[in-house]
């Protein structure tokens, strides 16, 4: 649909603003208005996102777009919708209280140079639910929840964004002649813009601590937080930087895309059967259980692979135990393994409870040096050692399946040869496996 | 042909299929595997995914991308899910389409990250303020993660609310074999929207409005305040209550056309198995194991409670079990159904899972 944009006079709806006399939510959304004319922007394409609390209210007043979320998450929504149509022109009024509970969303959008417009109608404290201390009210101010005056420091909302990359950042009041012009910049900047907005809560702040013009100018002057345009940066704005990201890697093949598996060997399974790999982080467990899955696989089998580490992935015991079966089996609860092959001493230690109530029929794979494990399973010793390549630490675990799976004789070993050959470690797996099969395994 | 696959690929191809161009989640095992995917391949696809500082970000930037056009999807775990809980309010109140996928694992509170469980079942339900219904499908394996993925995107399109697949740590992290023909070709979901006119309709009948884009045609209002049809704010009691009972009725007038459920029944039965989510594939098996006849219900859309088919299921049955990796979340919903008989639960809550003859000697 392509429109004809007319100059308006006015963004405003035909709605009269609710606020108290005297405060300043009115004459900042005026500014806002006036800079939006000057703009000149289609209505619909600009979004009003407002937060919560008598600044809350502002979209309603707008024949704008606009979006009415929950208190402090504005800058989340104003994110999303930027995200999904950069053309949008997308406005943020939140409160100082909004700064407090959504302070992460402030830190980040700036860090991000998300492309929107935050104006913070900033009157030291929560005026809709009756006067309390925000995180932007003055050192020993008075407000309902500061009755002996307040004993935190307020935070430095410009500083806090204009240190973390924000590309337009201006500090001022309501009573500013120039802020329309400042809101038009801000918006004009392709990153993150925010104005701190000070002013004048008449129903509370001015009444408990006398507050006035004045006040606000003299409280800027005793922190030390100067008015004005604080940063102006020329920045990309998120949405340009992810676009150009996106460019070097549009059309390329999929991750979730089919990777499938042939089912062209033979295997001799009747019954489903279990596979546990026991050894240590670092020592490609997970991955050659991952080989002689596929190799089950392209036998006929259903398998299914259930991995066992602790959170810290790099010490400790790494475990896979596959399920491997002539039918689909539904996954079911950790029973001890038909096959076991024990690969290190974390490892063994991990699965030591299990090795008494294997089967007598179950057969424990493990090298010599492993050997001393009490079970009523066979215990069949493969010393990696006698192998007429010498194995590396890397290929132990799939070399050692590989005995394993060649004592247990569930499938046509040319499935595991054909699974090995596969994928971008075909020359590793494949030696690891070759190794494996030419074992002694009793 | 087959494929070796966990369930967060299927869920992720299942949303690419679904048409999802928006992303937004944040770091938390079972679930992280979905965000990568999604950070990896969305952009590919010409969509966006970004990690969000936070939970509460990343359900917003959700609910913003999706009123600005996105087919917005995000998937954590139940501390996400609590996390998520007032945004979840502002998608219902909102009537946003959304998909929200929670990967189970035990709780309460950080709880076993790498543990399975089905602790959330009543949580997604009335995890958020006033109590209005949501829709939520529960896979079984694999490749039900696909298709109950594009479903839920569909159910989101038609109800405009927030639609969760509630899926486990098992399901999701378990690489399984699945035959390579059970992942079709699925349709994008349908949406309907609008350019002009006024944002909401609150359609006494539980129809549901077309959607109205920011950003396409006419000027749109969004609210996650108590509203009027233009979402402005109102205390006109009568458009409150028009209203609010707009927002139960589009979902609790449809609970035939959500209903997703298999029913194994068996001549004789006597006894109902009721399972759903990762303990189906072990219900399944018990009726087959059994030496006497055993009738199952697999409940996929677990909310809304399809009751009337369950009453259907019911008939002819004495002694109902269900298993449940809980203390007993979801019976509470078959027992309000059950009238006087018998319902039992098998309940695991260890981190392991149930197995078939563990429910075959609650059935005797
Ligand atoms: S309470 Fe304070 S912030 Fe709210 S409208 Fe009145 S003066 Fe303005």
């Amino acid at each position: 649909m392509s429109i004809t944009i007319s100059r308006l006079a006015t963004f405003r709806n035909e709605k009269p603003y609710p606020f108290c006399p005297g405060c300043g939510h009115g004459p900042v959304l005026d500014r806002l208005d006036e800079a939006l004319v000057r703009l000149a922007l289609d209505p619909a394409r600009v979004v009003i996102v407002s937060d919560i609390g008598c600044s809350g209210l502002s979209d309603q007043y707008f024949a704008t777009s606009a979006f009415h979320g929950l208190h402090g998450r504005s800058i989340t929504y104003a994110t999303g919708i930027k995200l999904a149509n950069p053309e949008l022109t997308v406005v943020v009024v939140m409160g100082d209280g909004g700064t407090g509970i959504g302070g992460a969303h402030l830190l980040s959008a700036a860090r991000r140079n998300i492309g929107i417009t935050v104006i913070v109608m900033n009157n030291l404290n929560f005026g809709m639910t009756g006067g309390q201390h925000s995180t932007t009210t003055p050192e020993g101010a008075i407000t309902a929840t500061t009755p002996g005056g307040n004993l935190e420091h307020p935070l430095d909302i410009c500083a806090t964004v204009g240190v973390n990359g924000a590309g337009y950042v201006y500090r001022g009041t309501s009573f500013d002649e120039d802020l329309a012009d400042r809101i038009v910049a801000a918006i004009e900047n392709p990153g993150f813009s925010l104005l701190d907005i000070w002013e004048l809560c008449t129903a509370y702040f001015v009444r408990a601590n006398r507050f006035s013009r004045r006040g606000i100018e003299q409280t800027m002057g005793e922190l030390g937080f100067s008015p004005g345009v604080l940063y102006e940066r020329d920045v990309a704005g998120y949405s340009a930087a992810y676009a150009a990201a996106q460019g070097g890697t549009a059309n390329a093949p999929l991750g979730v895309a089919p990777q499938t598996i042939p089912t062209e060997f033979a295997h001799s399974l009747e019954e489903p059967a279990t596979l546990l790999l026991a050894g240590s982080a670092g020592g490609k467990v997970r991955s050659a259980a991952r080989v002689v899955a596929e190799a089950a696989i392209r036998a006929g089998l259903w398998v299914t692979q259930k991995d066992d580490y602790p959170v810290t992935v790099k010490t400790g015991h790494s475990l896979s135990q596959l399920t491997v079966s002539p039918q689909p089996e539904p996954l079911g609860p950790v029973t001890p393994p038909d096959v076991l092959v024990v690969l290190s001493d974390d490892g063994l230690r991990k699965v030591r409870p299990l090795l008494g109530s294997m089967h007598p029929d179950g057969v424990v794979v493990a090298p010599p040096d492993l050997a001393g494990v009490t079970t009523p399973a066979h215990v069949v010793l493969v010393d990696p050692s006698e192998a007429p390549v010498r194995i590396g630490k890397p290929a132990l675990a799939l070399s050692m399946a590989s005995a394993a799976i060649a004592a247990a004789g569930w499938f046509d070993l040319a499935a595991l040869r054909a699974a090995a050959a596969c994928g971008p470690f075909a020359e590793q797996n494949t030696g690891a496996v070759e190794a494996g099969l030419a074992l002694p395994h009793g | 042909m087959r494929e070796y696959i966990d369930g967060a690929t299927a869920i992720v191809r299942g949303a690419l299929a679904a048409g999802c161009d928006f992303f937004a989640g944040y770091p938390i095992t079972p679930a992280s595997g979905i965000l990568m995917a999604m950070m990896r391949d969305l952009p590919r696809t010409g969509g966006v995914a970004i990690q969000g500082e936070d939970e509460i970000a990343s359900i917003g930037m959700c609910i913003g991308a999706a009123m600005a056009g996105s087919r917005a999807m995000t998937a954590t775990s139940g501390p996400g899910i609590s996390l998520y809980s007032e945004n979840i309010g502002l998608a219902i109140m909102g009537e946003v389409p959304l998909v929200i996928v929670d990967v189970q694992r035990l709780g309460p509170a950080t709880g076993g990250a790498t543990t399975v469980s089905q602790g959330d079942v009543q949580f997604v339900r009335w995890g958020t303020a006033g109590g209005y219904p949501i829709i939520a499908l529960c896979p079984t394996d694999v490749a039900d993660c696909y298709r109950l993925t594009v479903r839920a995107f569909e159910l989101a399109e038609r109800f405009r609310c927030p639609v969760f697949l509630l899926t486990d740590k098992e399901v999701v992290m378990t690489p399984a074999t699945v035959a390579a023909d059970a992942f079709v070709p699925l349709p994008v979901p349908e949406r309907t929207t609008a350019d002009t006119g006024l944002p909401y309709e609150f359609v006494p009948a539980g129809d549901v409005p077309a959607l109205h884009l920011i950003g396409d045609g006419a000027a749109v209002r969004f609210t996650g305040s108590t509203h009027d049809e233009g979402a402005f704010i109102t205390k006109h009691g009568p458009t409150i209550e028009a209203l609010n009972r707009h927002l139960a009725a589009k979902v609790d007038d449809h609970v035939a056309e959500i209903t997703m459920m298999d029913h194994i029944a068996q001549a004789g039965a006597a006894t109902l198995i009721v399972g759903y989510g990762v303990t189906a594939g072990a219900v399944a098996s018990a009726v087959e194991l059994s030496d006497s006849p055993l009738a199952a219900l697999i409940v996929r859309s677990v909310w809304p409670v399809p009751e009337e088919a369950i009453r259907d299921a019911l008939a002819g049955i004495d002694r109902v079990v269900v298993p449940e990796l809980n203390l007993g979340l979801y019976r509470r919903e078959i027992e309000r159904l059950a009238g006087d008989r018998e319902v039992v639960g098998v309940n695991r809550i260890d981190g392991d899972l149930i197995s078939p003859q563990q429910i075959l000697e609650a059935t005797a």
